[in-house]
């Protein structure tokens, strides 16, 4: 397996505060991954840092093993094939549920190509597709805005699938969701695993413990331990700094 | 896909339409004692101030960008044919002087400046109406989006862009016509400008532009980009992270709508006869955007409506009580943002929707 996505010793300040500290840490191609930590671990950072939001004060970022990430911005990443689902989701909510996954899809992303776009069947049938997928087929004309914070969380997993990216950032997909939901999300995410890399940042136990993966465990910008599940709860240090509080 | 001329589109259209139409025969036909001749170039004014609005339009309420400058692309494209216009004048000014314009000679300069070249042909000064606009547009928008200014900040700079023009366009050396501007106009192509036909001519030709303007509005933002420019409005983050380049088509719609503004201020200058420094005051730029509030942001006709509304409120206005308009107008857009954020077509839109479907209870029994 060869490794898509490394971070190298990477730091982030700010005002003095190590929000990212000497951070280290290799996704292999194809491989799901969930990353835990307590509020302020540096996980939404750590995000913003690969996909060119933040930039690093050292460190490297590394795509492939030779795109040095650390040079491109937000759109940049997004084109390599990064894509990114935030914690609180966000969905264009003036714009219909079909339309805010029409605007994702992966297509030329330049500004004459979307002037003069025509829809295309295959297109459209890719919608359909995914629509089906995350349940919203039904509400598919339905402005966004008017979505249940649970649908508007599958809206965005719909989002994040139609650009089709190699790599998946995933940033607590579970909050606001029913229990069904959270393992269908979690059954979701591991179907995707081996054809996408996914990266998960969670919470809830129950649902890392679902995506039955390699989990790393980030305290105050670093990597405290890795391994599985169970390996990780075991470490006393894992204990002390999150799961014992 | 959403349709080209939707309802409000193809009704306000339709009124142009016979605007057009009426408008120069009830003047020509008749010499002037149905629609007087004062009327006509008053409505071609408001036609030209419905385009600009159409062009602020695009960039505020599609885009969210708030241009509190958007006057001085409408001054610079009236300045441009403004100084086409001072050219036709030739011989037949004050000073008589066949090469210089009266205000050169009377500052004592010698030649034509180097940016006066061309501008005796009409073609070259139409393009430099919206090349100069949008090349303004380019090298502002160029910058300030590509270093992610945004909301606020954005809105001061662009009123500082403003400010600045006008200061520098009251300075004489400029060689603008300082303090007083270009005018004193006589023709246009031959067509003296005092003449009724002339002035029914730029009337029709002001109309066509603007429905021109709000079916190249309507085309943008029925596309593809136009949507992105709404994801833009709502959550710019977002789209950047989809991989949409913000800051490209940011510029794209920022110099599209500075260019649909000096088209508006190039048929204003003719029909009022003069363009001067004033056209560049901040508070014009404040009024363009009160317009678009007050019709209704977001939706091209609406904007359209709002300019005229206001400018014929104005007209009466200032015959009634002058030292009362501007409360009037404050007022005005204050009502407007507490009661109706939909603003006036909103406002008509709802009414009408009402009187078709008379039980709203009943439709929300049914959903």
């Amino acid at each position: 397996m060869s490794v898509h996505l490394l971070l190298d010793g990477v730091s982030r300040s700010f005002d003095g505060y190590k929000a990212i500290n000497d951070l280290s840490l290799a996704v292999d191609k194809g491989e799901l991954r969930a990353v835990i930590g307590p509020n302020g671990a540096g996980k939404t950072t750590m995000m913003d840092i690969i996909t060119g939001k933040t930039r690093p004060d050292s460190g490297g970022v590394w795509w492939n093993q030779t795109v040095d990430l650390t040079r491109i911005d937000e759109a940049g990443s997004a084109r390599l094939g990064i894509g990114r689902k935030f914690q609180k989701p966000t969905v264009f909510e003036t714009h219909s549920v079909e339309e805010n996954i029409a605007l994702s899809l992966k297509a030329e992303r330049s500004v004459l190509a979307t002037l003069f776009h025509r829809q295309t069947a295959a297109e459209a049938a890719r919608i359909t597709e995914l629509l089906e997928l995350v349940r919203l087929e039904g509400d598919r004309h339905r402005p966004a805005a008017d979505l249940s914070h649970g649908q508007k969380q599958w809206l965005e997993i719909g989002m994040l699938l139609a650009q089709d990216p190699e790599l998946l950032l995933v940033d607590e997909p579970a909050a606001g969701m029913t229990d069904a939901e959270t393992m269908r999300t979690a059954e979701l995410l591991r179907s995707l695993a081996g054809k996408h890399t996914v990266i998960v940042v969670e919470h809830d136990m129950d649902f890392v413990r679902a995506l039955d993966c390699r989990v790393t465990v980030l305290h105050q910008g670093h990597v405290l331990t890795e391994g599985s599940l169970d390996h990780v709860s075991a470490n006393p240090e894992v204990i002390e700094v999150y799961l014992g509080r | 896909m959403t349709s080209l001329i939707d309802r409000r589109m193809g009704i306000f259209l339709a009124g142009l339409f016979v605007l057009t139409v009426a408008v120069p025969i009830g003047n020509l036909a008749f010499e002037g004692k149905v629609v007087p001749s004062y009327i006509v170039s008053l409505l071609g004014k408001y036609l030209c101030y419905a385009l600009l609005a159409v062009a602020l339009d695009l960039v505020w309420g599609f885009c969210g960008i708030l241009s509190l400058g958007h006057g001085a692309f409408f001054a610079l494209g009236g300045y441009a044919m403004g100084m086409h216009l001072m050219r036709e004048i030739g011989d037949r000014g004050v000073y008589a002087n066949p090469d210089l314009p009266d205000f050169m000679v009377f500052l004592s300069w010698d030649q034509l400046p180097w940016f006066w070249m061309g501008f005796d042909n009409f073609w070259f000064a139409s393009l430099m109406v919206m090349l100069v606009p949008g090349a303004l547009a380019f090298l502002f928008g160029w910058f300030a989006f590509r270093s992610r200014v945004t909301g606020v900040y954005l809105s001061i700079i662009t009123q500082a862009m403003t400010y600045a023009l006008q200061l520098a366009f009251f300075r004489n050396e400029m060689g603008f016509g300082g303090n007083n501007g270009l005018t004193d106009f006589k023709d246009v192509l031959g067509f003296p400008l005092q003449s009724d036909a002339t002035r029914a001519g730029l009337f029709v030709c002001t109309a066509i532009a603007l429905a021109a303007g709000l079916l190249i509005a309507r085309a943008i933002t029925t596309s593809k980009l136009g949507m992105i420019l709404v994801c833009i409005r709502d959550a710019e983050s977002r789209t950047r992270f989809m991989g949409y380049r913000v800051e490209g088509y940011k510029l794209f719609i920022f110099v599209v709508s500075a260019m649909m503004a000096g088209v508006a201020g190039a048929l204003y200058t003719p029909q009022v006869g003069i363009i001067n420094p004033g056209e560049f005051s901040p508070a014009n730029s404040i009024e363009i955007v009160i317009w678009v509030a007050l019709g209704g942001r977001g939706t091209l006709v609406g904007a359209a409506l709002g300019a005229i509304l206001v400018a014929l409120a104005k007209t009466l206005f200032t015959g009634w009580f002058p030292e009362f308009w501007l409360f009037a107008l404050g007022g005005l857009f204050i009502l407007v943002t507490l009661f109706l954020p939909k603003g006036v077509l909103g406002l008509i839109e709802d009414t009408f929707a009402r009187k078709k479907k008379p039980a709203p209870a009943l439709q929300e029994a049914k959903a």
